[in-house]
């Protein structure tokens, strides 16, 4: 599956206040990451309605990171929690359509983290690129149109 | 003025359409007043000939049932789409995949090999399985094709509206029945009942907690719920807050969690991640474990969030 040149597409769903920072410090302190990240910038980890995640899929993602603030630093309070406790159901649903758990992942990136930023993108990558493309419109019955 | 014809036909579905139709009881007397019936294959011997031989426009309305999972159910309700100058949406599966549809968490393979080897009470030694032709005494037999997964209707034809439901309900069957007699037809694609969610109408929103966590899932399988409270307040999945309402809350009133069966509100892009959506967040757990031992105690999170949608859900199928 895995092939050398398949550079994957994850959609980075990202938390303004802490995450988003944390990505543009990455950048402005010139830490090194791949290209591979499509940035979505949200109001906060809890917004992220899974909704999202499965038409990332659907659309051709090869990856979903959603980043927020770290338990307890939520500019909302709780919405980070929110994302928290819907992480895992969200897992055990992909992982029934087939899709594995590491190409979703939940992170929590502080404004000042800019080097773990770019270390879970690089480790991120590394681990799709490995998974190799999901391909979802080409490999699910329904979208190819053999059904 | 002639009477106008219409046609029910049903493809993957298990009947229970058909019944709604007639549990009008004494008010189907009321439509056959006002409409012929030209095709109803549970009632009245028609063949594909008779159809083939409407001319366009003769029949009014099809009434198609059932989700499509065959080639001929493929044919049928394209034959009927290329007659027919209206097509409803019956019921579910035609109009979200249905039961039927859950086959799409598996493979075609799979699916048979459920079916035809490992059901207990099947005996199938030489392992069989249909064939799509098959010679018998010189003459070939054919069987219809049985494709890779299951479609709701509007993935194979033109759909004009939807009447939701596990079965639909009378009331809603005659609204559509009075809409095409007067004419009076709501936008081309509508679905055919209200447009907030079940809790909205819920005969027991009154007893839903200022804050609701779910600490512990529980199924009406192992318990009883108590009869007038909220079926989330105490851990019941019911799929009310991501349900269309207008289905009369019978299985609430029946003292049974909403399963999903009218599908998901117009705006609502897939019924399965909005409801897990809203469950997750209800959760009553504040550390990434307790988070995820609650969710491994939720019993097939897919079967239960698209018990009635998944072929019409964003992802659509499992992947092989």
């Amino acid at each position: 599956m895995s092939d050398a040149k398949f550079e994957p597409k994850i959609v980075g769903f990202l938390c303004q206040w802490c995450s988003y920072t944390g990505a543009d410090l990455a950048g402005t302190s010139r830490l090194q990451y791949p290209p591979t990240l499509r940035t979505i910038r949200v109001m906060c980890s809890g917004r992220v309605d899974p909704t999202f995640v499965v038409k990332a899929f659907a659309e051709g993602a090869d990856g979903v990171l959603i980043a927020g603030c770290h338990p307890g630093d939520c500019h909302y309070n709780e919405g980070n929690y929110r994302a928290m406790r819907r992480y895992p159901l969200l897992l055990e649903l992909l992982d029934q359509f087939g899709i594995e758990r590491e190409r979703v992942r939940l992170e929590w990136v502080s404004a000042s983290e800019g080097e773990k930023f770019a270390g879970v993108v690089n480790d991120m990558t590394a681990r799709i690129k490995a998974l190799g493309p999901l391909n979802w419109k080409e490999r699910s019955a329904l979208y190819s149109g053999v059904a | 003025m002639a009477k106008p014809k219409v046609a029910f036909y049903w493809c993957a579905s298990c009947g229970g359409c058909e019944e709604a139709v007639v549990d009008l009881n004494e008010d189907i007397l009321k439509v056959v007043e006002v409409v012929d019936i030209a095709l109803w294959p549970v009632a009245l011997d028609f063949k594909k000939k008779h159809v083939e031989a409407w001319k366009p426009g003769e029949v009014t309305v099809a009434f198609i049932n059932g989700a499509v999972r065959t080639s001929e159910q493929e044919e049928w309700v394209k034959l009927l789409r290329s007659k027919c100058p209206m097509v409803i949406a019956f019921g579910s599966c035609a109009h979200l995949g249905g039961i039927p549809g859950l086959s799409n968490g598996t493979t075609r393979e799979r699916t048979l090999a459920a079916k035809y080897f490992e059901s207990p009470t099947v005996d199938n030694p030489t392992r069989l399985l249909p064939q799509r032709l098959t010679q018998v005494n010189g003459y070939a037999l054919e069987l219809p094709e049985f494709s890779a997964s299951v479609r709701c209707l509007n993935q194979v034809i033109e759909v004009d509206y939807y009447l939701p439901g596990c079965p639909p309900t009378p009331e809603w069957i005659m609204e559509a029945c009075r809409m095409i007699i007067t004419g009076h037809l709501p936008a081309k694609g509508s679905v055919i009942g209200l447009e907030k969610s079940l809790c909205d109408e819920c005969p027991r929103k009154e007893s839903k907690p200022e804050v609701l966590k779910i600490s512990a899932f529980r199924r009406v399988a192992d318990s009883t719920p108590d009869p007038e409270k909220c079926f989330l307040a105490e851990g019941y999945i019911c799929m009310g807050p991501a349900t269309r309402s207008g289905c009369g809350e019978r299985c609430i009133r029946g003292n049974m969690p909403c399963r999903g069966c009218f599908g998901p509100p117009t705006e609502s892009l897939d019924i399965g991640t909005k409801f897990l959506s809203a469950i997750g967040s209800l959760l009553d757990a504040d550390t990434e474990e307790k988070s995820a031992e609650l969710a491994a105690t939720l019993v097939d999170p897919l079967g239960t969030f698209y018990r009635f949608s998944l072929p019409s859900s964003i992802l659509k199928n499992r992947l092989g």
